[in-house]
């Protein structure tokens, strides 16, 4: 076991040609985590709290909602094969109905949407990302929304 | 080897002292970084004989000592108590003096590198600083108001027991380099500052509680927390740790409602 006390491939790392001095300082290493005066100020609302809270409480009422929905939609009644326009129609003429697909579309967008937004917070390293994707995400729940909440009240039936 | 023994000292015990049976030759792979010589980190692996009992910390020693003295790590007290050795050995954050070479597998290399999610300066070392400057912001020191009483502020041991977990933090940043979520941008006050911010918090002597926790009401407070429990794997103290973050949670949330 002569070789026992050398390293492998160990590369020379200390016999580098340059040398550094009070001429020709090292680089700096400029701490990219550490907070600098382009990152916010701390924040004294409560925003973060309720968009916690929120996430559990809906998540809540999303399971009886959403199994609730699925069951009829998929499974009772001769399954998947009954939905059709007049069974959508049959449905829509219910006040009840009407409000549980308003609340389970409100519910499920906002509660997605909060999901995402979580997610980009986390995963976005660029100031520039993170504000691009979050303006197509509030786009695309807040159109969601709009759009559902509108064919919801304004569903006409008799339509030709 | 040669010290004098009693003569009860059996002959196969001065054996086992005397040859290098009991050493077994492991790979230490250790991230080597160094600014001065390339801006590229590279594993570098050594081979050394050593006993298995003893620690990923003697290795490191033992590297440096006598095989590549450039091998830069930070360790003070080297008994699991100063936190100066937290490093990612095997991929999870360990304190290389508390992580014996026997239970790590010693027959495949042993990977060393650096805490994440950090600046590393040099080899094993980091820079601490975004670590220090979340931990200062949860004001980890008693604040109390009016005169100062002549004798100790008693406390009962059921008020004591309330935060007893968290004084166990050694400042090591294990937790806060473990955390997914401090990988990413580093604003994210960090597992170690919530906990030592816990420890005042529910300091029944203490009573700036309600600053500390608007301090972690933050964006980057509490709320980022994913509970991944990556904390609590990597404490080397074996503190609750997402346990402690939730409990703050619960105080923010039962303060407002």
């Amino acid at each position: 076991m002569s070789t026992d006390t050398s390293p492998v491939d160990a590369v020379e790392l200390t016999g580098s040609s340059v040398t550094y001095g009070p001429d020709n300082p090292a680089p700096v290493i400029e701490p990219p985590r550490a907070r600098t005066k382009r990152t916010p100020r701390a924040t004294r609302t409560n925003f973060e709290l309720y968009g916690w809270l929120f996430m559990r409480l809906s998540g809540v009422v999303l399971v009886v909602l959403v199994l609730g929905h699925l069951l009829i939609q998929l499974v009772l009644d001769g399954g998947v094969t009954k939905v059709g326009f007049a069974f959508v129609a049959g449905r829509w003429a219910s006040p009840f109905w009407q409000g549980w697909d308003l609340v389970m579309l409100w519910l499920a967008m906002l509660h997605g949407g909060n999901g995402l937004r979580t997610v980009i917070n986390d995963y976005a390293e660029q100031a520039n990302t993170r504000f691009w994707l979050k303006t197509l995400l509030f786009t695309a729940v807040a159109f969601t929304i709009v759009l559902g909440s509108l064919v919801i009240f304004t569903f006409d039936p008799n339509i030709r | 080897m040669s010290t004098p023994t009693l003569d009860k000292h059996s002959a196969a015990l001065d054996a086992a002292e005397v040859t290098d049976a009991h050493l077994i030759t492991i790979t230490l792979r250790i991230r080597r970084f160094n600014p001065e010589v390339s801006a590229d980190p590279e594993w570098v692996d050594y081979q050394l004989p050593i006993d298995p009992k003893e620690r990923v910390l003697d290795a490191l020693h033992k590297v440096k000592w006598e095989i590549d003295g450039s091998l830069t790590f930070r360790r003070s007290c080297a008994h699991g108590v100063c936190g100066s050795d937290a490093m990612r050995i095997n991929g999870k954050n360990r304190l290389a003096c508390k992580t014996l070479i026997k239970d790590i597998n010693p027959d495949k290399p042993i990977t060393v590198e650096a805490i994440k999610g950090l600046t590393v300066l040099k080899d094993l070392v980091v820079d601490m600083d975004p670590f220090f400057q979340a931990y200062r912001d949860v004001m980890p020191f008693l604040i109390t108001k009016g005169n100062e009483p002549t004798r100790e502020r008693l406390q009962s041991a059921a008020d004591r027991e309330r935060f007893d977990d968290t004084t166990k933090c050694i400042l090591c940043a294990a937790c806060t380099s473990s955390c997914p979520v401090f990988w990413n941008d580093g604003q994210y006050f960090g597992p170690a500052a919530i906990v030592n911010a816990h420890r005042f918090i529910f300091d029944s002597r203490d009573e700036a509680g309600e600053q500390r926790l608007e301090i972690l009401n933050d964006k980057d407070g509490v709320w980022r927390c994913r509970t991944t429990f990556n904390c609590t794997d990597a404490c080397p103290r074996g503190i609750e740790v997402t346990k402690a973050i939730q409990e703050v949670k619960r105080a923010l949330i039962t303060r407002r409602f």
